[in-house]
Order: C-alpha cells, then structure tokens, then sequence
C-alpha cells in the first residue's frame, strides 16, 4: 500500500532545441497514509513530479509503482489509478465547469461510471469532507467566493474517495485565514480517513506546522528528504538554493549563537515558545 | 481642500445586485465610508481578507472606479472630474495581480513604452524612459526578451516598470504577489522599496502578506468596506487578536513574540522583527 | 501536439530579412505569392526556387523549420497530387492501368501544383517567421492606414491582432493545464464516438472561456489604467521608416517579378514535358 518512484527521469522536448531535464534520477517511496510536503522553488521540477504519481505525465525512464504494480505496465488501468491518486491542481477552481456546485462534484465519480445516486453520496460526503455548507450545493460555483470555490474543487477530487490526495500550492491566492482553514481541513481529513497527503507548498511555515515528512526538490533532483527538523537542520543549503527555513527557526539559531540553551531545530511557533520557556526556567 | 497625495472622504461605492435574468434586486455597498489620507513620499499598506473592499478601493485611486459618493483626491484632483480622467491615470499608475493580464507588448521593452505611446511622449524620450524604467526595476538586461519567458516576479517587475515609464507620482500595487513565489515576492518588495528611496513616489501597497507590509508609514485594515484598523504596523500588529478576527494574521515573529507574552514572559507588544524578538529576549535573561 | 505547428510563429535571430521593415517582408511576400500564379513554368519555378532559396539563407532560419512547417498541409498536398495526376487528361499517356491513366499533362500539373503549394506556405511562413507578431500588427496597420478615412478602424483592429498574439501561448498553456485537471478528475478525451468525444469537450471549453473572459477584463482594465484610449493622439515607441537596405529589398523583388514574368511566359524553354 504505497507510492513509489524509482530512477524517474523525466525530459522535455528531447532532441530540440529547448530539450530540459525536468527530472534526474528520482527515487522515494511514500507508505500509505503518510503526510508529505515538496517544497522547491518554481522550476525546480515538483510539478512536473506530482503529475507522475497519477500517471498525468510519463516518465522518460525509471518506474511509478502503485501498490507496487509498475504503472507502465502494459494493460495498466490509468483511469483506475487517477481515482486512486487524486491530484488537486494548483488555483483548481478554474477547472469548473457545471451549473451547479454539486453537478461540478459530481463529475468525478460519474467518470467512474458510478450510479447517479451513488455520485450524489460521494459528492455529498466529499463535500461534507471539505467543510462546504449544504445551503449552497445548488449555487453556481462561478458565483463563490475564492476560498469556496477552491473547496469545491479539492472536493471534486475527494468525491472519486483516492487513497492518495496530491495537493499542489492549494493556499495560493487566499487570505491569511483562508489559507488556515483549509489546511485545518486537510489535516483533520488525513487524521480521519488515514489517507496520504502530499503537499506541495511554498510556504515554510506552513509545510513546518502540518507535514510529518518534507522532500526537497531543485534543479530536478531530490535534495533533502526526512522529518521537518531534520530538512530544516540544512537552513543553509536551502537558502543557497532558494529557499529558506521557517521564520522561528532563524529566531532559535540566533538565540543559540546569543548564548541561549535551546535547540534550534523547532520548526513551529509552539514548539519554539516551549524551547524558550524552557531555557528562561531552566 | 486637499493636499495630501490620496486623499478620500466619506467614501461609497455602490453597485446593483442583479438576479439569474439581470434585473436589479437590491444594491451592495463595496465601500461604506471611507477616509484616507496618505501624504505625498510616504508609504501606506492595505489590509483586508478576500472581498473586503480592498481591491475596488484600489480602483478608485486610478479612476477604474469613481465612487457613488462622497470623494476620492489624486494629487489634488477630484477623480470623478471626467476633464481630470487621464491627469488622475497618470499621476497614479496601477499594477494589478495577476502577472500575466496586464502585459500588453510581446517584448518586454514594447510593453514599458505602452503608457509612454498612450501619454503621446516623442519617440526619443519614450526610449529614454523604458531604458529608466527597466534600469529602476533591474529588468534592462530582459529588455529584448519576450514576457512569456520570464518569471512572474520579473513579469510584476516589468509591469512596474510599464507604470513607472508614465512617471507618476503614486504607485498603487493591488496584491503584486498574491500569485508569486517567496522569491518572487522578495524580488517585487525590494523593487518597491528602491523606487521609494530612489523616486520618492508615494506606494500605496494592498496585500495579505503581513511580512510586507512592516516597513510601511502607515496601515489601514479594511473589512466588509470600512477601514476597521488604522496606525503604524507596530500598533496594528500589535493587536493581534482584533487582527485574526478580520481574517488576518500577524508576522510569525510577532506570533512568537505573543505565544511568550502568553506564557508569562514580559515581551513588548508588536515586535515585528527577527533581531527585535532576539534583542528583546537578551534583555529578558 | 498544438505545438508541433510552426506556421506563425516568429524565430528569433539577428538577419537581414528579420532587420528589413515588417512592411517590406508583407509587401514582398504578397508579390512573391503573385510571381508563383502569373506564370507556369519550369524555368520559372527555377527562378522562383533561386529567390525563395535566398531569402531563406539570409534569414538564418533553418530549412528543417520551414519544411517542419509544411507538415500540416502534407494531406491536401498529396490530394492535390492525387487528383490532378489522374483526372487531367492532357497530352499523351505515360502510364495506363485499369481505368486509371497518367498523361502528360497530369503529370505537369501535379508536379507544378504541389510546388506552388509548397512554395506559397514556404513563402507567408518565412515572413511571420522573421518577423515578430508585434512588428506584423505595425506593418498591416500602417499599409493599411489609408482605409482609416474609409472609416476602418485599422488601429483598433492592429491591436487587437497583436492581443491575440501575445494571448496564443497563454491559452494553449491554459488549455493543457485544465485538460490535464480534468483528466485527473477521470476525464477521458480519447474514447468513444464523435458525440461523445464532443461532449467531452465541455469541461474543457467552459473554464477555458471564463479564464479568456477573466483575462479579457483585467487587460482592459490595466490598459485603460495606463491611459490607453485608443489610436488617437497615439505616439509610436518604435515607428517604422524605411531605411536604404528596405530600398534594396523592394528593388530586388520587383526585378525578380519583371524576370520571372518574362521569362516564364515567353522564353519557350522546355525538358521532355515540362
């Protein structure tokens, strides 16, 4: 019961003048039931790494196997692993399309070819999942606001019930408390239904807060790939990529070099006021 | 009479609420009583959730809107004069969000020559301004290249650029980097702070990052059409609460700052840097 | 695949030809397209092929562009061929087999035909590959600038060409991603009949139209923000003057317009059958 990516090459156009290695010899394996974040900055290949892990994009060389079943094997259901693996796009409310919020839902599980009252309770659920208030289920999902459009999307893909939910940048374009909400809702929906979620994110601080599993991207290949305390240990490295540690971090290794006696591997705002609490006690 | 750069008093905006078949049911106010000043050179934030007013009050700075009533000022102009309509435009150039919208060339270069072509400058001082312009924002070296390849920092930058080449006075910058990256979003916040050291033009800066908006003068917080918070960043985020309750968020150091108050430790309110927090802890122990 | 189509899109390089006037390059491809109807023979398309085969080495694009270019209209071509070499019945016959015969003439014709085609799609490429869409808009709107007092709105019309222009890539882009969306969604685009598959358009077609209608009004917007309102009082950042090597290039293709005319119509030069 997992993902996993062995050798994954991956490059544009090959043979032209704009050939580019997207991807170079990537490999990990996510166990089911995971919370992952990708983080690297754009370019840096996650995109493109995301849309192996349903099969959207095929891989130049190496091997996706889901549940261990190769999916370039010849016969391989795609369109049974796409119900499986649910990719959320980044700004995914553009994809709306229907007249009404639940119809937009629903056109996942009709593609599976399910009842239409069997579609109705899955997006009914997907739905409830993502936290969306009923009294809008017949609405236009054109005359919602951002953050409600963007749950209706994400529920769009919950309604085919994927095992695996692969959410690229979902907070972009929100405001602060949008952009909260619907990570509290991811986290509680990965609590409750046990699913694997990876999270592509920009956001430090918020990868630090909800992820138990970071892997880093640039140039194509993997770079860094442990717990958040472990990534963020290379504070460093990452900056000389582009990327950077979250905010308390640098606040915890600038109180260590002032002579305080924490640790500076907190990754989270609580976890650093415990570190410094600690210390003034101590 | 007004003499600050932006000035609006009693703002209101007003448009129709329409049914399925287009008739009008009703109206909704946008903005409710507005008042703003922000004096010429200086450096203004505005705050506020997704559908807060924000963004349409950024309009009327541009004469996009003109308000239903009361007044908005540009520069001593009354944006609703229609004679004023392109002195207003061009005392106050607007770069909007999305990246991609808003670049009309196919060349970079071409693009920061639109306003310039439009205001009917002679050809010799529009490549003066697009060469200052590009240099203002770093983008010279892009110059011949098209916008499709750049990155949606360099696009914002080059956006900035195209309004800088109509040489106002004012920028307003309508959430630059809700659609960028981190790094993006440092590039287009440091390009702004240059041009305020450099050109002195007054920057008006609505976004929902809170990291960008500490250096500002003053900030205004907006929700449903009213302003509802308004002083130096200090002060406003300082109140943090009242803050989260507009669906706001302070800077993470500011958190932190705060999750210490909580815990007993005797932290001043409304710190907003890193090297504020640390000195402040130092002084603690 | 939306890709692999070269027709219209510029090549960037430093040549002659893509330094020479956007009104240059149109005005001397329209003669060029002319050059290939006004005559119809061997010599002719000799000539024709010196010309063209010039302009396409000083361009410093490369002849697999061009040919890559021809790619799309390889069926009508070869339909094209096909017809005219069986249903023209002209001269004497070459090959006979059923109820199927080769003349002459057909052979002639077809050969002579495809030539043309190739030539002309050889030809209108070369110009939008040297020339950047921006640099076309220009050209049509000034050489068309004398319509203006017959009430044409040729500036409003140039802009608009060149909005287009630059959103082409945008929307294909778009359009990728939101298929790639739906696919992921279960979408399947490449079964079933011609209704079905049309059906399956629909989650395609309608985010791709609130996207264009999106797009359309933030440009508006941030148009009339920067103060534009329309040709009038309008300067020009980048106005086109001829210089002396545009003199030259217009020179040189109408000297190549008097030849091939004489030269094909009235030198009876001729091997075997053609």
């Amino acid at each position: 019961m997992s993902i996993a990516l062995e050798h994954v090459s991956y490059v544009y156009s090959p043979g032209t003048a704009y050939e580019k290695h997207a991807l170079k010899d990537v490999s990990f394996e996510i166990p089911q039931g995971q919370f992952v974040g990708i983080i690297g900055h754009t370019g840096s290949g996650k995109s493109t790494l995301i849309q192996h892990l349903n099969g959207l994009v095929r891989a130049t060389s190496g091997k996706v196997l889901y549940e261990g079943q190769n999916i370039y094997d010849e016969g391989y259901n795609m369109r049974a692993l796409r119900s499986q693996v649910g990719l959320v796009f980044q700004y995914p409310e553009y994809q709306l399309f229907e007249v009404d919020v639940l119809s937009d839902v629903c056109f996942g599980p009709k593609n599976q070819g399910l009842s239409p009252e069997e579609c109705e309770k899955n997006a009914r659920k997907a739905l409830e999942l993502v936290g969306f208030p009923e009294k809008y289920y017949k609405q236009s999902p054109f005359e919602l606001s951002g953050g409600q459009k963007r749950r209706v999307a994400i529920a769009g893909v919950l309604a085919m019930k994927p095992k695996v939910l692969i959410l690229d940048e979902p907070t972009a374009g929100l405001d602060p408390k949008g952009r909260d909400e619907i990570l509290d809702q991811v986290e509680k929906l990965h609590k409750e239904t046990g699913m694997t979620v990876v999270l592509v994110s920009h956001s430090m601080e918020d990868i630090a807060r909800y992820v138990e599993r970071i892997i880093v991207m640039n140039h194509g290949e993997k770079m860094l790939d442990g717990t958040p305390k472990e990534v963020f240990r290379h504070y460093k490295e990452l900056e000389q990529v582009g990327l950077a540690a979250p905010q308390v971090t640098y606040v915890m290794h600038d109180l260590k070099e002032r002579g305080f006696d924490v640790s500076p591997d907190a990754t989270t705002i609580e976890e650093a006021a415990d570190e410094i609490m600690k210390s003034f006690r101590g | 009479m007004p003499t600050e750069m932006i000035q609006a008093e009693k703002l209101i905006y007003e448009y129709d609420k329409r049914d399925e078949e287009g008739n009008i049911i009703g109206s909704e106010r946008a903005i409710d009583g507005v008042d703003i000043d922000v004096p010429a050179g200086s450096f203004a934030a505005i705050l506020g959730h997704n559908g807060s007013g924000k963004s349409t009050l950024a309009k009327h700075m541009n004469a996009i809107l003109v308000p239903t009533g009361g007044t908005m000022w540009v520069d001593g102009r009354d944006t609703k004069d229609p004679d004023e309509l392109w002195n207003v435009r061009q005392t106050a150039g607007m770069v909007f969000q999305n990246p991609d919208n808003q670049i009309i060339g196919t060349v970079v270069e071409e693009d920061v020559g639109f306003g310039p072509e439009n205001l009917g400058v002679p050809t010799d001082e529009i490549w003066q301004r697009v060469e200052e312009s590009l240099k203002a924002v770093g983008m010279l070296d892009r110059r011949k290249d098209s916008p499709n390849k750049l990155s949606g920092g360099q696009k914002q930058r080059v956006a900035i650029a195209g309004v800088l080449a109509m040489e106002p006075k004012c920028i307003v910058l309508d959430e630059p980097t809700a659609m960028l990256d981190p790094n993006g979003r440092k590039e287009v916040i440091r390009a702004v702070e240059e041009l305020r050291k450099k050109k002195n033009v007054t920057v008006i800066l609505i976004t929902h990052y809170m990291e960008e908006v500490i250096d500002a003068d003053q900030v205004f917080v907006m929700d449903d059409g009213h302003i509802v918070m308004h002083g130096t960043p200090r002060e406003i985020f300082s109140r943090v609460d009242e803050l989260k309750s507009y669906r706001m968020d302070v800077p993470q150091v500011t958190m932190l700052a705060e999750a210490l108050r909580k815990r007993g430790l005797n932290l001043p309110k409304g710190i907003l840097r890193r090297e504020e927090l640390v000195e402040a802890l130092c002084q603690l122990r | 695949m939306i890709r692999d189509i070269t027709i219209g899109q510029y090549y960037p390089a430093q040549s002659r030809i893509h330094r020479l006037d956007p009104r240059v390059k149109i005005v001397c491809t329209l003669l060029f397209l002319v050059s290939l109807f006004i005559q119809n023979s061997l010599l002719g398309y000799v000539i024709a092929t010196v010309y063209l085969g010039a302009v396409i080495r000083l361009s410093k694009v490369p002849l697999k562009y061009i040919v890559k270019g021809l790619k799309p209209i390889v069926i009508l071509l070869l339909f094209t061929v096909v017809m005219n070499l069986f249903l023209t019945r002209n001269g004497e016959t070459l090959v006979h087999f059923w109820i199927f015969a080769i003349t002459e003439g057909g052979l002639r014709t077809s050969l002579f035909m495809a030539i043309r085609l190739m030539y002309l799609v050889a030809g209108s490429s070369i110009m939008t590959f040297t020339t950047s869409p921006n640099g076309l808009t220009e050209g049509m709107e000034k050489l068309l600038h004398p319509l203006n007092k017959l009430n044409v709105p040729v500036h409003e019309v140039a802009m608009m060409m060149s909005i287009a222009l630059r959103f082409i890539p945008i929307l294909l882009e778009e359009t990728d991603k939101i298929m790639k969306a739906q696919q992921a969604r279960g979408a399947d685009f490449e079964s079933g009949n011609i209704i079905q598959r049309a059906k399956a358009m629909v989650p395609i077609l309608v985010p791709l139209f609130v996207s264009a209608f999106r797009r359309a009004n933030d440009l508006a917007m941030a148009m009339e923000s920067r103060c534009y309102h329309g040709g009038e009082g309008r300067t020009k950042m980048k106005p086109l003057r001829y210089k002396s090597g545009d003199r030259i290039a217009y020179i040189l293709t109408l000297i190549y317009l008097v030849v091939i005319f004489v030269v094909g119509r009235f030198v009876p030069f001729k091997l075997w059958i053609f």
